[in-house]
This record gives structure tokens, C-alpha cells and sequence, in this order.
């Protein structure tokens, strides 16, 4: 058990070009880290860095309180979890997993013990004396999670161990990680892409983009006070809407609306010069069939009209895409995501940029409709047109 | 086009496989039956010996010199091999994983050292041998047949090496191996099959080489096997020795072919179990 702290890490490679840019960040003990991120925003650099793997080029990365920058890999009592799972091909699963004890030179018999009772937990006792080509994918991520659990660490790294199964397989998997770090209660660093891992699996999550860390705090946190617009539009699947607004008195003027700010949202934007340009940012799920709100709920939001493009019904809710008009917001966070994405932006027939709106599944609306839609004024989010920084952040 | 196994196809195909094994097995087994027929059947131009004999391969292992130069070639053969191995797999490990300045130099000099026609160096390499004393001795042999066989070896080796995923030993290193621990228990396993290719490589050429064994050597102390055969020449006044020379390249043929079924099953095995997608 140790917790781990990096502080103003740096990784610079010889070319120049800085992977990590002053990295702070403490892991508690026990604590279950979520490092998130598009792919080359250095999440999977920090971890190799924790684990000594690769070398700390600035800064200083303690374990247990203690300085490990020059320690090696095997001396700083770390397991990890390989995307590839990285399992020896020439050994058994058992011997897979008591590899480690077997180099710690632990008796035979406690080896096998540990590996037993591993096994029993990951549910592979009957595939310990086969070799990992003879398993499938989620045999042989469990060989690999046995591999760190046999060898009762004081923290385990985990660089995108679901990445290679299929859909299904991961979300089964991804409970199971789940309840095997709360078992065990130990710190855990995990690497991934996919923003529904982070929010699921992590008591925090940090979000990286492009070596630097934009935002740490519980998954909820992130998902309802973003510090900026990457990480509202990482967060939260669909993405969040994000929209050219202007701010006037009282009230901002969006493509489809004008919209009266609620009280609790005017307190935390503060006073803003009348007129400025900003982005706003809305959730899919902030949206409503107008049909389907009452009377209170339309007090402290704004209904309009919406030619519906599409309408996906995905049986517990529909997710209604509907065209705004207009230039849309140009800012450079806002690319990032799009690349993150697959780099493509959503348009209408008509060439109109792309809203979603979550509709609760009474809602009749149908793709082709002209329907009343209404959007919940209180959880609206600004961010400033040139740093993306969130205006309505709650420090 | 896909291939369709028609009858036409098959019987071309049997066809072809069975003139390529006569081209290949006639002289061995031509060479086998001269050495089974007795020294007066030996001319008289049939095929298969009418008359069977094994005096042949008694007369081979009663002379004085062929028997040491059995011992002198597998002993040299061996010890080149193990030694080329060695090095090479540890040059070869440095070459896939290490990024070091004069990489690429190294492996070009390798590969120039191969193409060295070996009788253009063997006359400098008799006087030098004679003035430092390594002439008719088993390291004067080893130390030219390694220079031979390495670079081979770690062009081999490197291919297997590079095949490996650098994650498995970052594995090993993150469950607490020393990186010697790491090359021998994780990586050297799994590159095996291309240590056996290069181990049966590195042994042919020692084994079969004629031209540094019959210039550096002067007696039994070093002679090897194919230089002894040489000298059954004349052995005998009264007898052709040519049923005497097919018996020792039948018996000098014998421990290859051995060599060469053990590690082949050893590169199949090896490379199932290396089978496994990271």
C-alpha cells in the first residue's frame, strides 16, 4: 500500500518534444486514478513513467514517500497490466502468474497458493496448466490482471487492459476490475481512452491533452463543473452540444433561443460586459421533449422550435439530431475533440451543424418533425471563445 | 486464381516431387552403396553392390588418424557452434533493443565479413597462426570458423529477435527480472527456434569446411574429418580406396544429419509456442 505523488514530473524526449509538461498529481493510497485522454496526450508516458519504465526528465515521482526517479522498475514493487496483455507464450498460466515469485525466489508452495487463490478469483483455475495461445481475449486479460494480484503490490498500473476485447467483454471485465481494486483496496493507476471506463471505473479521473493535465476530481465532478470545453466535450457520452452564444443582459442569445440565465448560473459566470461572444455548452440529456416538461420545470428553461434530421431510439431514450443555424464556433480545443472523434463534424442535409437532444422515450417525436423542444437554462455551461475556459466553473 | 487440387494437378505435382528426391537422394545413395561393396566389385559398374561388405567401415575406423579427426571435427564443430550462438545472441539482443551511435556499421561489417572469399585470407592466416602458435590447434580452427558463422548468426537472431514485443520484457522487468534474467527466462525462450536455424547453420559450415581445416592443420592434434578422408589416398598400396572414402563420407554425413532432426523438431515446436499474438 503507498500512495503516489508526481510533482512537476516532466518527460522531454531528445528531439525536443515534451510528452509531459509538469505533471502534479497525488494518487492516495488505495485510491483508484483514472489517467483519460485522446491518444498521444502522454496518459500512457505518465504511467510508464511511474512504473520506470521510461526515465523522468524533470520533476520528481515519489511512492510511499519515498523518491523513486532513479529506482528501477523491479525494485519499486509495482505490478502492470499491459494493453497487450504481454503475457510469456513459452509458460503456463501458472506459471505466467508465479513468475514474479518465482524471481522474488518465494517457496514453491506459497507460489503456488497465491496462484491458486488468484486463480479462484479470476476464475481461471481450470486453465492453469495451459499456455496463453490456447486462451481467448478475456482468458487471457484475467491471466494478466492474475499476473499483478498474485504478487500483492503496492499499487497496480494499468495501461488500456480492455482495449482489446470486444464490446461485450468489456463491460463485464470492466465490473470486474472494479470489484477486484476494491478487494484488494489498492492504488491503482488506470490508462484509458474511453471516457466511459473513466467515469465508471474511477474514484478520480485526470484529464490529460497533450501532456498537459486539464482537469482531476471525482467522474460526477468532471461530468457537471468541466474546468474547460475539452473536458466538458470529453466527458459524458453523447458529447456535449457546444454553440455560439452572445451574453446580454440577463440573458444569453443562442442560434435557437434567447434564454433568461437562471439565478444560480448568473452567481457563478459573475459580470460579464454586455454583448460578449462566448460558447455554450449544453448536454444532450439537458434537452426535453416540451411536450413532456410541466409547467415548473419550463419556468427555469426555454422552449423552441427544432426540425428533427434524425431520431435514434435506443429503447430507453431517443436521440434526437437537429440542425442549428449559423457559423459555427471555431476554437482550438474544440478540434481536438473533433479529431478525437474520427475528425469528422456532423451536418445536416441542409449543412447545418448538428445538435443531439436525449428525449425520454414517451416522446413521440419522429425524425422529420417539426417539434417543440426545451432546454434546461440551469445547466448550461459557458466557456470563454479563446481559452475555452469555463466561465460557469465552481471553484 | 485459386489453387484446385484436379487430378491433372495432383499427378504433376507427385511427379515433380519425385524427380526432385531422385536428383537429390541418387548421388546418397550411390555413395552409400560404393561404400557397402567389396574392393574388387567396386568397378564393375552395377548400381546396387551384388557383393554386401561392411569392411569398408572397419578399414575407416582402423586407421590411426580417421578416429581422432572424428573427435577433432565434432569437438571443433561443437565449440563453434556454442561460442557463435553465444555471442551472437547477445550481439544480436544489443542490436534489436539497444539504439546506439555505429548500429548500422556494425551489422554492414557483419555482413562484409561474409563476403570474404575465406581463400583469400587463409595464406596470411597460416603464417600468422605458425608465429603465435594457435597452427594444428583446435582454437586455431574455432577462431576462423567463428568469424565465419557470426555474422550469420546475428543477422539470424536479430530477425527472431525483432519478432519478439518489447512489452513482454517490460513485463519481465516490472515482475522484478534483472535484465539477464529477462533475456534468459523470457526472450532467449521464445527466440529459440532461430537459435536452433543459426546453431544448425553455424555447425554445417564448421563441420563441412575443408579449406582453413586442411591449411592450419598438420596431424591428428587438429585434422578434421573431411581433411582425414583426404587421406585415405594411397592408405593402401593394394587397395582402391575409393570404397574406404565412400564409407568415411557416409559416416562423416551421419552426425549432421542427426544435428539437423534434432533441432528441426525443436524449430517446429518452437515456433508453435511462440505462436501467440501479444
Amino acid at each position: 500500500m503507498a500512495d503516489i505523488v508526481l510533482d512537476n514530473v516532466v518527460k522531454r524526449y531528445p528531439d525536443g518534444f515534451e510528452a509531459v509538461k509538469d505533471l502534479n498529481l497525488t494518487i492516495g493510497d488505495g485510491e483508484f486514478m483514472i489517467l483519460v485522454g485522446p491518444s498521444g496526450c502522454g496518459k500512457s508516458t505518465a504511467l510508464n513513467m511511474i512504473a520506470g519504465l521510461e526515465d523522468i526528465s524533470a520533476g520528481e515521482l515519489r511512492i510511499g514517500g519515498k523518491v523513486v526517479n532513479r529506482v528501477a522498475p523491479r525494485d519499486r514493487d509495482i505490478a502492470m497490466v499491459f494493453q497487450s496483455y504481454a503475457l510469456y507464450p513459452h509458460m503456463t498460466v501458472a506459471d505466467n502468474m508465479g513468475f514474479a515469485l518465482k524471481l522474488k525466489k518465494v517457496p514453491k508452495p506459497d507460489i503456488d497458493r497465491k496462484v491458486q487463490e488468484a486463480a479462484d478469483i479470476l476464475d481461471l483455475t481450470e486453465h492453469l496448466a495451459r499456455k496463453p495461445a490456447n486462451l481467448s481475449g478475456g482468458q487471457r486479460q484475467r491471466v494478466a490482471m492474475g499476473r499483478a494480484i498474485v504478487r500483492d503490490p503496492s499499487a497496480f498500473l494499468m495501461d488500456e487492459p480492455l482495449s482489446n476485447l470486444d464490446a461485450k467483454l468489456r463491460v463485464q471485465m470492466r465490473a470486474q476490475v472494479a470489484r477486484i481494486q476494491r478487494r484488494f483496496n489498492t492504488t491503482t493507476v488506470y490508462v484509458t481512452h474511453d471516457q466511459t471506463e473513466a467515469m465508471t471505473l474511477g474514484d478520480r479521473v485526470a484529464v490529460m491533452l497533450s501532456g498537459l493535465l486539464q482537469q482531476v476530481g471525482s467522474p460526477m465532478e468532471l461530468y457537471n463543473n468541466p474546468a474547460n470545453l475539452f473536458v466538458a466535450g470529453f466527458i459524458g457520452s453523447p458529447g456535449m452540444n457546444f454553440m455560439p452564444a452572445t451574453l446580454t443582459n440577463g440573458s444569453v442569445h443562442l442560434p435557437m433561443a434567447d434564454v433568461t440565465i437562471p439565478e444560480e448560473v448568473r452567481a457563478r459566470l459573475g459580470r460579464q460586459p454586455e454583448g460578449r461572444r462566448v460558447i455554450c455548452g449544453i448536454r444532450p440529456e439537458d434537452f426535453e421533449d416540451a411536450t413532456k416538461v410541466d409547467g415548473e420545470a419550463r419556468s427555469h428553461g426555454a422552449t423552441f422550435k427544432a426540425k428533427l434530421d434524425l431520431v435514434e431510439a435506443m429503447g430507453a431514450e431517443y436521440y434526437a439530431h437537429f440542425g442549428i443555424k449559423g457559423q459555427m464556433v471555431q476554437s482550438e480545443e474544440l478540434d481536438d475533440l473533433r479529431q478525437d472523434a474520427g475528425g469528422v463534424e456532423e451536418l445536416t442535409e441542409s449543412g447545418e451543424h448538428v445538435l443531439v437532444a436525449r428525449l425520454s422515450p414517451e416522446s413521440r417525436a419522429r425524425s422529420g418533425d417539426e417539434a417543440e423542444l426545451w432546454l434546461d437554462a440551469t445547466k448550461m455551461h459557458f466557456f470563454d471563445e479563446q481559452s475555452g475556459e469555463a466561465l460557469t466553473f465552481a471553484r | 486464381m485459386n489453387s484446385e487440387n484436379t487430378p491433372t494437378r495432383k499427378t504433376l505435382w507427385g511427379l515433380a516431387v519425385v524427380a526432385v528426391l531422385v536428383y537429390a537422394l541418387v548421388p546418397v545413395v550411390w555413395i552409400i552403396s560404393l561404400s557397402l561393396k567389396t574392393p574388387e566389385s567396386i568397378g564393375d559398374g552395377s548400381f546396387l553392390p551384388t557383393h554386401w561388405t561392411f569392411s569398408n567401415y572397419s578399414a575407416v575406423f582402423n586407421t590411426n588418424f580417421f578416429p581422432p579427426a572424428l573427435r577433432n571435427s565434432i569437438g571443433i564443430a561443437l565449440i563453434t557452434t556454442v561460442l557463435a550462438l553465444c555471442f551472437a545472441s547477445a550481439a544480436a539482443y544489443a542490436i534489436t533493443r539497444l539504439d546506439f551511435p555505429g548500429k548500422t556499421l556494425i551489422l554492414a561489417g557483419a555482413l562484409a565479413v561474409t563476403m570474404f572469399p575465406a581463400i583469400s585470407i587463409v595464406g596470411g592466416l597460416y603464417n600468422v597462426w605458425r608465429n603465435i602458435g594457435l597452427f594444428d590447434t583446435w582454437p586455431g580452427l574455432i577462431l576462423p570458423y567463428l568469424s565465419f558463422s557470426l555474422p550469420l548468426c546475428i543477422y539470424i537472431l536479430s530477425a527472431f529477435f525483432r519478432e519478439i514485443p518489447w512489452d513482454l520484457e517490460k513485463a519481465a522487468q516490472m515482475d522484478g527480472a534483472t535484465p539477464m534474467q529477462a533475456f534468459r527466462r523470457v526472450i532467449l525462450p521464445l527466440a529459440m527456434p532461430g537459435v536452433f536455424t543459426a546453431g544448425i547453420l553455424a555447425f554445417i559450415a564448421a563441420w563441412n569446411d575443408f579449406l582453413f581445416a586442411n591449411v592450419l592443420t598438420t596431424s591428428n592434434a587438429a585434422r578434421t574429418a573431411p581433411v582425414a578422408m583426404a587421406y585415405f589416398t594411397g592408405a593402401s598400396q593394394f587397395q582402391q580406396p575409393a570404397g574406404a572414402i565412400a564409407a568415411g563420407a557416409v559416416v562423416v554425413t551421419v552426425p549432421i544429419l542427426i544435428m539437423v532432426l534434432i533441432f528441426q523438431r525443436r524449430i517446429v515446436s518452437g515456433l508453435t509456442a511462440g505462436a501467440v499474438k501479444g
